[in-house]
């Protein structure tokens, strides 16, 4: 059986297998995602939505299993896909010793981008930093790094973000910022996929909801189309069954 | 031609990179500095370092000190890109893994040749000898390329162990022996004036380990980071 | 016939040809006329460093190999990691068996048990890298990263021996070269009567014949703990109790 290609589909995960060693972390998972979309990736720890979104940001390679991304076939096409993607983990990938616009511009030079400083402080100022660019990064709160972290992701104005648990270690004030952040980053049209296992989070930000288990897509829901408009309520009955 | 030079330019950018973190932190130099001034300071109680005994062991003095500082610098400059994901975000940058590797390799054979500038001198008046050779120069220079060079590799390895602090020694020193004991020998016969032909053997010994070893570790420095 | 009726043949052939190999050392081979029955360790001495030799031979080639297939069917590939470890750990012992037998030879004939020879340093220093090796494997979690970063300390290690051979060559040596010409001041040279050349050449061929045995069962073993481990995982995921 082929995949039924869809016109606008960002991303195709199609039959996706990843081990480690004897065990299998992902098991013939199907994905697919179209242009625009906002998808959350829910489901409990150990699921393996790290797994797929490491695959799906070049960083791991599959097993078995076709992956399609902005159209190139992973792990074959990788150096093309990079260039498309923005990725945000819960660890910043940021330097501590060098200063926000330091940081920006050595990732600035490594994407090769035209007229650095002018996007650096574009970025900055999109992300809120631009008041503190020439103090280390060490000495910010969590939660600029954190948004600092977005503003590295979306420096090469990515057509894909992957966003895994961006919201580790914040407080309510700090993730209502970054998830500020993000709702203007994302206006842009950028497609989205983001691991998170805070449901409300989720809620507020993506437009559909894919639950993993047990390394498979075990529910998929618009926004519109949420029983009840109950998420939790929704995710309970399908992670229990 | 455009591969070509983006190729060198984000290699340069990751050096670029790791000398301004170092000019902000000063870690990795001072800690590389402290540790050789100690190193020697143990050898002189030691080894006793009459004027005697000193122009025999010199070379093997300057060399323990070398690699010692050598690995804690380079344990440094790799778990950095690793603590906080860094390394992530240079796989996630559309540059060749090997820009990557040399960049790295690059940056850390510069913080062990400046340990070497620094040393030098300070051993010269503490013993009140003559360090400043054309010849022991390069091979400073060429000796401590092939240990930056695996070790760049090896280290980019043992920071991803869970054993990582303790597993570059082990990994590293003895692969770098042959560099090591030419580097030793070709210093002394330097330092002791012998003639060139017996010292070029040595010379080209490391020559030859620099060329292959560079390229192997070119070549397989992707499977080291990539999963 | 299958695998393990062959293996057992096998083991069978091997315990034969080492007893055939034993009796000529001791009674085919003529007594050496200056060393006396020390000389009869030279067989079995050779012999295992030979297989030594070999097996990191082995090991690195399997690297490369494992490097290579990995890229295309990481499941396949797992096979060549076993080998290559089954290799490693088996040179080991037998470069140790090398290093013993070396020792008790020169205890009479060198007058020491150790002397810090180019041939004797290198062996030790390639039991060094190897348990380096050894270290560098059990330090990971991930199967499939120990197997790559294995693969690279076999292929890297493997290429640094015949320089640490040559740069202690350098200095003088006065290890006996059995095949080739000996440098002068040599201890403890021999020329070879066709008898002994006999029995030298069978205890190679039987000690790799050995090697080969082992290098089967190992690999066996190695498949084996795999399969446990995935009946355990399968177990558990089951809800086993």
């Amino acid at each position: 059986m082929t995949p039924t290609a869809h016109p606008d589909a960002v991303i195709e995960v199609h039959r996706l297998v990843k081990r480690f060693g004897t065990k299998m972390v992902l098991r013939q998972l199907e994905f697919s995602v179209s242009r625009g979309q906002f998808v959350a990736l829910l489901g409990p720890n150990g699921a393996g939505k790290t797994t797929l979104l490491r695959i799906l940001a070049t960083l791991s390679r599959p097993t078995l299993g076709e992956v399609r991304v902005a159209g190139f076939h992973l792990p074959q096409q990788a150096p093309s896909v990079r260039r498309m993607l923005g990725v945000v983990s819960h660890l910043p990938l940021l330097y501590g010793d060098l200063s926000a616009e330091d940081n920006l511009r050595f990732y600035a030079r490594l994407y090769d981008l035209p007229s650095i400083n002018e996007r650096v402080t574009a970025v900055l100022e999109l992300v809120g930093l631009a008041s503190r660019r020439r103090d280390q990064v060490r000495t910010y709160s969590r939660g600029m790094q954190q948004r600092l972290a977005i503003g590295r992701a979306v420096l090469h104005d990515p057509v894909i973000l992957l966003l895994d648990e961006p919201h580790t270690g914040l407080d309510q004030d700090a993730s209502q910022m970054l998830d500020e952040t993000l709702r203007q980053v994302v206006s842009g049209g950028c497609t989205v996929v983001m691991a998170s296992h805070d449901l409300s989070r989720a809620l507020d930000l993506a437009n559909r909801f894919d639950i993993i288990g047990r390394g498979q897509i075990i529910a998929s829901v618009t926004r519109d189309h949420i029983p009840n408009g109950d998420l939790l309520g929704y995710y309970r009955e399908v992670t229990h069954a | 031609m455009r591969e070509n030079t983006r190729f060198w330019r984000s290699m340069l950018a990751i050096t670029w990179k790791d000398l301004a973190l170092e000019w902000r932190s000063r870690e990795i130099l001072t800690a590389m500095l402290v540790f050789a001034l100690l190193v020697i300071f143990i050898f002189n109680y030691a080894l006793e370092l009459t004027p005697q005994t000193r122009s025999e062991v010199t070379a093997g003095v300057l060399w323990v000190t070398f690699a010692f500082a050598g690995t804690l610098g380079l344990n440094r400059s790799l778990s950095v890109e690793k603590d906080r994901g860094c390394l992530d975000g240079l796989l996630l940058a559309p540059v060749d893994r090997s820009a990557i590797y040399l960049g790295k390799t690059l940056a850390n054979l510069i913080f062990m040749l400046v340990v070497a500038a620094i040393v030098l001198p300070i051993y010269s008046l503490l013993y009140n000898t003559n360090l400043f050779l054309p010849g022991l120069a390069l091979v400073i220079l060429l000796g401590a390329i092939g240990y930056v060079a695996v070790g760049t590799l090896l280290s980019s390895m043992a920071v991803q162990a869970r054993t990582r602090d303790m597993l570059l020694p082990v990994l590293l020193f003895p692969i770098a022996i042959p560099i090591l004991l030419a580097a030793v020998k070709a210093s002394s016969g330097f330092l002791q004036a012998l003639p060139f032909e017996e010292i070029s053997p040595w010379l080209n010994l490391l020559v030859v380990y620099d060329v292959i070893f560079i390229s192997v570790s070119f070549m397989v420095f992707e499977f080291v980071v990539e999963e | 016939m299958d695998r393990s009726k062959a293996l057992t043949t096998l083991d069978i052939v091997t315990g034969l040809l080492m007893a055939g190999a034993t009796a000529m050392v001791f009674f085919y081979a003529p007594l050496e006329a200056v060393m006396g029955e020390v000389q009869k360790v030279f067989y079995f001495h050779v012999a295992a460093g030979w297989v030594g030799m070999l097996s990191f031979l082995v090991a690195a080639a399997c690297g490369v190999i494992y490097l290579v297939s990995a890229r295309k069917d990481p499941l396949k590939a797992v096979y060549w990691d076993r080998v290559a470890v089954a290799a490693v750990e088996i040179g080991m012992v037998f470069a140790f068996i090398n290093i013993v037998t070396g020792a008790i030879w020169a205890r009479p004939i060198w007058n020491t048990w150790w002397t810090w020879d180019p041939r004797l340093t290198t062996a030790t220093i390639m039991e060094l890298v190897y348990a380096a090796y050894l270290m560098l494997r059990q330090g990971i979690d991930d199967p499939e990263k120990r197997a790559r970063f294995g693969a690279v300390y076999a292929i890297i290690g493997f290429m640094s021996v015949p320089f640490t051979f040559f740069s202690i060559r350098i200095f003088r040596t006065i290890h006996p070269i059995v095949i080739g010409t000996n440098e002068a001041g040599a201890m403890g040279a021999f020329d070879m009567t066709p008898k002994m050349a006999q029995t030298f050449i069978v205890s190679l061929v039987v000690f790799s014949v050995l090697f080969v045995d082992v290098l089967w069962h190992r690999i066996r073993l190695a498949a084996l703990a795999d399969k446990v481990e995935q009946l355990k995982l399968q177990w558990e995921s089951q809800g086993g109790e």
